[in-house]
């Protein structure tokens, strides 16, 4: 067994027995999904919205080429520099060596999850330059040395606290345990930040190829600030982040709002151009974007499961997600989790180490059903199963199968297996749940109901 | 090569093969509908009314949901009125702002020292003003928000930096629904747009410390839209 799967088994054992745990996510998703629902009724058909905006992603990723051609024109045009990177080692040294030629010392980032992908902040920090995430969230996360809990709530496994505390020990700063004095003493931190940084990074919701502009959701300003006050700003986006037109953003601003957060909309939607233009009075002189590849294109290559690049990165299939919410964001060892991570993760990391993840589902389509792009996530997870053990036969398993099926289509193998199955149950119970016991996994916590020593069809036959 | 090559090089190989179209379920005889299909976004989203009174009152009724102070006013005399008594009773002692027809009034109004973004300004100093305040582009009936650019409002930090934004805008500026948003902004701007619009919903906020809505995370605490 590979260590990424006995992590995670391990992990989710813990997990899913932890009361406290289950209790703070199932507080936090509570009134989620109460605003959620509103929202969604608030539509006049939210699903003809999701039919089309699955129709426009469909368009843009299946024309990827075009749009990202078109796409860097127009932000060329307008003095943007853009970089192509094909790996997360080549879109970090890209970005470093940005940091080097500004002779940057603090970089500002607004949230990312591109950037938690390639390690950046590590590598960044390893070159001795000081990275400062401004997402309170990413911030509260930052603190504690940890990846962000969730893609859209970073830091929701956390109670108040546990933050205050942290803040006690890391800033010196926390009068009281309220959400609102812990953020107004982040928002004094991160005001000095913005002041003296040199760099602002930041990551991208959507890219418009036909206006050539990036699309940047938010609620706290963040990335507003990010991208107005430090003289050099970096965007990192993956090439899947396209849409075709300007107009198109009027469905899914509201669409990634409401299934995301239960928003009408989120706070700030901001379409950036360029740099600072003539006759503006303020943003940075040099906009650096870089676009990432980094294994999309091996998931864009299996038609299949291409819609997988649809992902908007809502995070509603893992709000609604049952494994998520008992074993919680952590135990995936991923960037993204829940299931759409489980069903991208194999095709950006490795079938065979991640093919435990499409395991870690019920399959029972909650996913499927809340996502707003209609990805068909949980036919992926069992695509992913299929595609796995097509490449990487389980030995046993197909044995298993294999002296079933002889069993099963030959009727006298048949009915006297229906005889004497009742006596191998006393051997099954001597080895239930040991290494001897070939479904230890299922039965080390289910008893096997016992086998009658008489069939239906036999009790049917000689009833009366 | 260059990655750009190689990256296009691999979209285009992998493109090779077509996918099943959304909804599909893998029948690939059904077709892409021939106009773009997010351009019924108004038949979906969610209802606006008919007459502009009606939009008013939606957007009046998202602005309190969202928590941002909106004010119709009658006259120029009732803007006068509105910014002398935010002044007195937040006591601002300066503010920022830059050139226009609303703002140049509200500035003259309130009689305040003025840092004017137009021509550069101190970060330090906008930082330390008590409110900015700016012009927009729309306001929108559907979601209770402005858009506004960095041309139409003083640039890109003074709709963020300071702790109140107030927003000025005129009647005539209230759209039905985000397509129309999205709709006046093209034909105001394009094909040379400004270059960064936004679209502010509410005074900026978090729900990162156990999802409870806290208003003034990085951004202003308060957004009061004064129309006139």
């Amino acid at each position: 067994m590979s260590t990424f799967v006995s992590d995670f088994k391990s992990r989710a054992t813990e997990k899913a027995g932890d009361l406290r745990h289950r209790q703070v996510i199932r507080t936090a998703l509570r009134s989620y999904e109460i605003v959620r629902d509103k929202r969604k009724a608030a539509f006049q058909s939210w699903e003809s919205a999701r039919q089309a905006a699955a129709e426009t992603k469909w368009e843009a990723i299946n024309h990827l080429d075009t749009h990202l051609e078109a796409l860097t024109a127009k932000l060329e045009a307008r003095g943007t520099k853009v970089h192509w990177a094909s790996n997360g080692e080549q879109a970090r040294e890209i970005i470093a060596q940005i940091l080097r030629d500004k002779k940057a010392r603090c970089i500002i980032k607004s949230k990312a999850m591109t950037s938690e992908e390639i390690h950046l902040n590590h590598a960044l920090e390893k070159e001795g330059f000081t990275v400062v995430e401004s997402d309170l969230g990413e911030f509260i996360v930052q603190l504690r040395h940890e990846p962000p809990y969730h893609i859209v709530f970073p830091s929701m496994h956390l109670t108040r606290g546990e933050i205050k505390e942290l803040f006690q020990k890391e800033l010196g700063d926390a009068p009281s345990d309220s959400p609102e004095e812990l953020t107004m003493v982040a928002r004094r931190v991160m005001r000095q930040k913005y002041i003296t940084a040199d760099v602002g990074f930041t990551g991208a919701n959507f890219a418009i190829a036909e206006t050539g502009m990036i699309s940047i959701t938010e609620n706290e300003g963040n990335a507003r600030l990010t991208a107005a006050l430090p003289k050099t700003m970096i965007t990192l986006l993956g090439i899947e982040k396209v849409l075709p037109r300007f107009s198109d953003l009027a469905l899914f601003l509201p669409m990634l709002a409401t299934a995301g957060a239960g928003q009408p909309m989120t706070c700030y939607n901001t379409m950036y151009s360029g740099p600072r233009q003539p006759g503006e009075c303020d943003g940075p002189e040099e906009w650096h974007v870089v676009l990432l590849d980094n294994r999309r294109t091996e998931l864009l290559a299996d038609a299949e499961q291409r819609d997988a690049l649809h992902c908007i990165r809502c995070g509603a299939c893992l709000n609604v997600c049952p494994i998520f919410r008992n074993v919680g964001g952590h135990t995936y060892g991923t960037t993204y989790s829940g299931p759409v991570g489980s069903v991208i993760t194999p095709h950006l990391r490795g079938l065979q180490d991640w093919k435990h993840l499409s395991n870690a589902s019920s399959l029972c389509g909650a996913c499927t059903e809340a996502c707003p792009v209609k990805i068909d996530l949980h036919h992926h997870l069992l695509q992913n199963r299929r595609n796995a053990s097509a490449r990487e036969p389980a030995f046993f398993e197909k044995l298993a199968y294999q002296i079933f099926g002889i069993v099963a289509n030959e009727p006298l193998f048949w009915s006297v297996a229906k005889k004497i199955g009742w006596l191998t149950q006393p051997l099954q119970r001597a080895v239930k749940a040991s290494a001897l016991d070939p479904a230890k996994a299922w039965t080390k916590t289910r008893d096997l109901p016992p086998q009658p020593r008489e069939s239906f069809k036999d009790w049917w036959r000689n009833r009366k | 090569m260059s990655e750009r090559e190689n990256i296009l090089g691999r979209i285009r190989e992998a493109l090779k093969v077509a996918a099943p179209l959304p909804g599909s379920h893998g029948d690939m005889t059904v077709h892409a509908a021939t106009e773009p299909p997010a351009n019924q976004a108004r038949e979906w989203l969610p209802l606006v009314g008919t007459s502009v009174a009606e939009q008013f009152e939606l957007f009046a009724k998202n602005a309190a949901d969202l928590k941002a102070d909106f004010q119709l006013l009658a006259s120029r005399d009732e803007l006068e009125a509105a910014l002398l008594k935010l002044r007195d009773a937040e006591k601002w002692r300066r503010v920022a702002s830059h050139g226009g027809e609303l703002t140049d009034f509200a500035c003259k109004t309130l009689g305040l020292p003025v840092t004017l973004t137009d021509r550069g300004y101190e970060v330090q100093e906008m930082e330390k003003c008590d409110a900015g305040i700016t012009e927009c582009d729309a306001l929108i009936a559907q979601t209770g928000g402005v858009a506004l650019t960095s041309r139409s409002a003083g640039g890109r930090a003074l709709s963020v930096l300071p702790p109140h934004h107030v927003v000025i805008a005129r009647r005539e500026q209230l759209v039905a629904d985000l397509p129309a948003a999205f709709a006046r902004l093209q034909s105001k701007y394009a094909p040379d747009y400004p270059s960064m619009i936004s679209f502010i919903t509410g005074p900026s906020r978090t729900g990162d410390i156990e999802r409870i809505l806290v208003l003034g995370a990085h951004g202003p605490k308060k957004l009061t839209i004064l129309c006139q």
